[in-house]
């Protein structure tokens, strides 16, 4: 059975030959493996495609996204489509006199359970600091803790080995909401533009373009003033400023 | 992060690369002259994509013999999926349609969402929020869709120098003035209080420490218009909007995708089939609305092109429509992105986002020279790319036999100083990071890729279709972008319909309640047409997953 383009795996218990090169994904489908659960995106952004390997003579284990994890030889792989984490269903109220950080301990207190093992950030297969940004929760540090979890793609990997048993992604997910919903200040040029559209009868000045003949609006798109790619934020006009109704 | 070095350049490419690094100096002083490679004029536009681009091609298409669209042209293998038969299970629920459909159905709901990505979320916030009990039905699990993987950003007028008459002349002109108006205007307009929404969310755009948005321009804004949150602005929609679902009480049914419409005898939608996968048994559900958000087809892999697009993205929702009865447009327009990834091989057809150029990246030949201004519409550059890559065999051609152009990502830190591509695309940096590549110090080699169904089920400005108590929003319907969409307004659509189809849906169930018996007569007309053009019966759909390798279908 050896094949120089093949390697040999062990998928959910069973041994296969698989074409290299691959993913994890494409070389179990292409020797007939399909599969239903367990694959959404195909793309690393959805984490419906967890798995746990083994290479044979190692002991260290690793967690992997099928759609992106090369096979390698001897490769020992358990998928892992689901796994049960505590979620708090709740609202973004903040009660008065209460802080974002003091509501996201209060829905996820298992976080003060990290013994800093640091098992969840070396397993993360997108590479994230977890075992930080359960810290940073903790400590009240919210904005960092957002952006350190912020590509999580929800592969549950890190809990599953979590001996404090904390549901990192959620309490992640929780701490982002929070964060967002009442430390980052509101855009106030949007708030601007709403006031300002609620001004305006923009309905009359499309309704005036909808009108137009097509050669006569091919003329004005064609006219566009770009703003120009380096121009500060909010700063660059165009000359015309009628379609912006400033008169 | 272990670096695995059999993912660098090989060497049959660097040679190439090495002439993207040579130009880039002079490339970086022409853009801080302001100097950028002239924008095609409206005649040039029309030659390049009448000659290169796949859309216009004869070749590969077929006319719709049968159905509401006959005569229309469309790829062969959507041609195969709308003129099929309704899969078994629903044939024997349509030849033993009393028994089966008169007992009590398997589940009850107010407003029933038929897919759960982005689209379909958004109606359900809104639908649970009017009050009505609001049930998703998906496919695979709620959020696998195409909605989690959009990278590059949301377009809404907020700017100074920007309105919805502004967005709206854009959207118009990048869809070659092919677009429903109306659909356009209901669009720009309800862009600025949709940002507002998800900022209230809690959604994480990227901003400056003032709270201002930080935008960017897309392929044919006039205006920095883009607004978006790293590089996984999808995913961060994807997750704020299930969260707030969860909360609402939105239950969701996974591993169900919907494979008929019910009707009742006045042809009202009243409910749908679900099939269980793979097991294949069939759920009855009532409802008395009925949302239809299965997101578009770019697993059809139309020509063979690579798609950047989900697993369950196959036009389930088009055939469904498609049969009972209601019109289809634009679905020969499909959308095929600049820049997939053409090397490495195991990432064929991935995206890499138009944010790379909206920050400045250029597209360049194999001598690492520009071929076309980074802010054409996006058909208009991919007809420009295989035009340079075919007619002027300008392409690098990878190990694996693809042609491929550059992407010159390294540009963006000499315009935007150190850090920024770490900081603008963390997600992309961290995949090619961890498989040795560095996309700083690197260009990425890139070929259009199959994106986005421009096209589909149409409807009105409230998001309702011809077929009373039926709801349509997101891909799977079409007129918004006519034939060309521009980035950032997908998610923007989706939004915004999504959101029209959940109130009207929540008012509709209101106002006129459960509605009659159901049935599956809105297939009689077509089975029969399917019966006179002797389709073969072989000839299913919807197919609910593409086939790879030796897998066999569900
Ligand atoms: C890689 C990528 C990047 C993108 N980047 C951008 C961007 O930067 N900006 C932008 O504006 N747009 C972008 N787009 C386009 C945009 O993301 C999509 O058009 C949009 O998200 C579609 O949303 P939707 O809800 O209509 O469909 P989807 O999000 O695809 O959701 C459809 C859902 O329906 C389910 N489904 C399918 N069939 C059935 C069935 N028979 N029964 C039940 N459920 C079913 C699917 O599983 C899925 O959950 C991108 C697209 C891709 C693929
Ligand atoms: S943080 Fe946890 S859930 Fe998120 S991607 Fe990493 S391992 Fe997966
Ligand atoms: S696995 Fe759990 S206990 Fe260990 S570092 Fe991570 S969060 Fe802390
Ligand atoms: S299938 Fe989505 S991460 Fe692999």
């Amino acid at each position: 059975m050896d094949r120089a383009d093949h390697v040999s795996i062990l998928y959910d218990g069973e041994k296969h030959e698989v074409p290299s090169g691959r993913t994890i994904l494409s070389a179990l489908e292409e020797i007939g493996i399909g599969f239903v659960r367990g694959v959404g995106c195909r793309g690393g952004v959805c984490g419906a495609c967890t798995v746990l390997y083994r290479i044979s003579d190692e002991t260290e284990f690793h967690a992997a996204l099928m759609c992106q994890e090369p096979v390698q030889a001897e490769m020992e792989i358990l998928p892992l489509p689901y796994f049960p984490q505590k979620k708090v269903r709740h609202s973004l109220d903040l009660p008065e006199g209460e802080t974002p950080h003091y509501r996201v301990v209060n829905y996820y207190p298992e976080i003060n359970r990290c013994i800093m093992c640091g098992e969840c950030s070396r397993l993360c297969p997108v590479g994230i600091d977890v075992m930080g940004y359960v810290g940073m929760i903790k400590r009240g540090e919210l904005r960092e803790a957002a952006w350190e979890s912020f590509t999580c793609v929800q592969c549950q990997a890190c809990a599953l080995r979590c001996p404090g048993q904390i549901p990192q992604p959620n309490a992640a997910l929780t701490a982002r909401l929070f964060h967002g919903r009442h430390q980052v200040p509101q855009a106030e040029h949007l708030t601007r533009a709403l006031e300002k559209n609620r001004k305006e009868d923009i309905h009359a000045v499309i309704g005036r373009l909808r009108r137009m003949k097509p050669v006569e609006i091919q003329a004005l798109y064609q006219r566009r003033e770009i703003e120009p790619q380096n121009a500060p934020p909010g700063t660059w006009l165009p000359e015309d400023r009628t379609l912006i109704m400033m008169g | 992060m272990a670096v695995n070095q059999s993912h660098t350049l090989p060497e049959s490419l660097r040679e190439s690369a090495r002439l993207v690094e040579k130009t880039r100096e002079e490339r970086l002083a022409r853009l801080l002259r302001g100097e950028t490679f002239p924008l095609l004029s409206l005649s040039d536009r029309r030659a390049w994509l009448e000659e290169y681009h796949p859309d216009y091609q004869l070749e590969g298409r077929r006319t719709l013999g049968v159905g509401p669209s006959k005569g229309m042209e469309t790829p062969v293998e959507l041609a195969d999926l709308l003129e099929a038969w309704p899969r078994a299970n629903v044939l024997s629920l349509y030849e033993d349609s009393d028994k089966r459909l008169a007992q009590e159905p398997d589940h009850v709901t107010d407003v029933l969402i038929i897919g759960g990505g982005g689209a379909g979320m958004a109606a359900a916030i809104t639908a649970a929020e009017a009050g009505a009990k609001v049930t998703i039905a998906t496919k695979l699990r709620p959020g696998d869709s195409n909605t989690i993987m959009a990278e590059g950003g949301i377009q809404a007028a907020d700017q100074e120098c920007d309105s919805p008459v502004q967005h709206f002349l854009d959207v118009l002109g990048g869809g070659h003035f092919t677009n429903d108006p109306d659909m356009v205007e209901a669009l720009v307009t309800d862009g600025p209080e949709t940002l507002r929404w998800l900022e209230e969310l809690g959604l994480l755009f990227d901003k400056y420490a003032t709270g201002r948005m930080k935008t960017r321009h897309g392929g044919g804004t006039s205006r920095k218009r883009l607004h978006s949150c790293g590089d996984v602005t999808g995913l961060e929609i994807m997750r704020v909007l299930q969260d707030r679902a969860e909360y609402l009480g939105v239950e969701t049914i996974q591993f169900h995708p919907a494979v008929e419409l019910l009707t009742d005898e006045n042809g009202r939608a009243v409910g749908v089939v679900l099939e269980r996968i793979p097991q294949g048994e069939t759920l009855v559900v009532r409802a008395k609305a009925v949302i239809l958000a299965t997101g578009g087809f770019g697993r059809l892999h139309f020509r063979d092109f690579p798609t950047s697009n989900h697993y369950g993205a196959t036009a389930d929702g088009l055939a469904i429509a498609y049969r009972a009865g209601l019109p289809l447009r634009d679905i020969q327009s499909c959308q095929y992105h600049p820049t997939g990834v053409a090397y490495p091989e195991q990432k064929l057809g991935l995206l890499l986002t138009e944010k790379f150029r909206g920050l400045g990246a250029q597209i360049l030949n194999r001598h690492g020279d520009e071929f076309v201004h980074n802010l054409e519409p996006r058909d208009v550059t991919t007809a420009t790319i295989i035009r340079e890559c075919s007619e002027y065999d300008n392409g690098v051609e990878t190990p694996g036999g693809v042609n491929g152009v550059w992407l010159d990502i390294p540009l963006i830190e000499l315009l935007h100083g150190r850090g920024t591509i770490e900081r603008e695309f963390p997600g992309r940096f961290k995949e090619f990071i961890g498989k040795g590549f560095d996309i700083r110090k690197w260009p990425v080699l890139a070929y259009p890729t199959l994106h986005y169904q421009n096209g589909g089920v149409v409807t009105g400005t409230d998001a309702a279709t011809d077929m009373p108590g039926l709801f349509a929003a997101g891909e799977v319907t079409g007129g918004v972008h006519g034939k060309n969409r521009l980035m950032g307004n997908a998610l923007l659509e989706i939004l915004v319909f999504g959101r029209r189809a959940g109130e009207g849906a929540a008012r509709f169930a209101a106002e006129f309640g459960a509605g009659g018996k159901p049935g599956l007569s809105h297939l009689d007309a077509f089975l029969e047409e399917l019966t006179v053009a002797k389709i073969d019966r072989q000839r299913t759909a919807p197919r609910l997953l593409p086939v790879y390798g030796k897998v066999r279908p569900v």
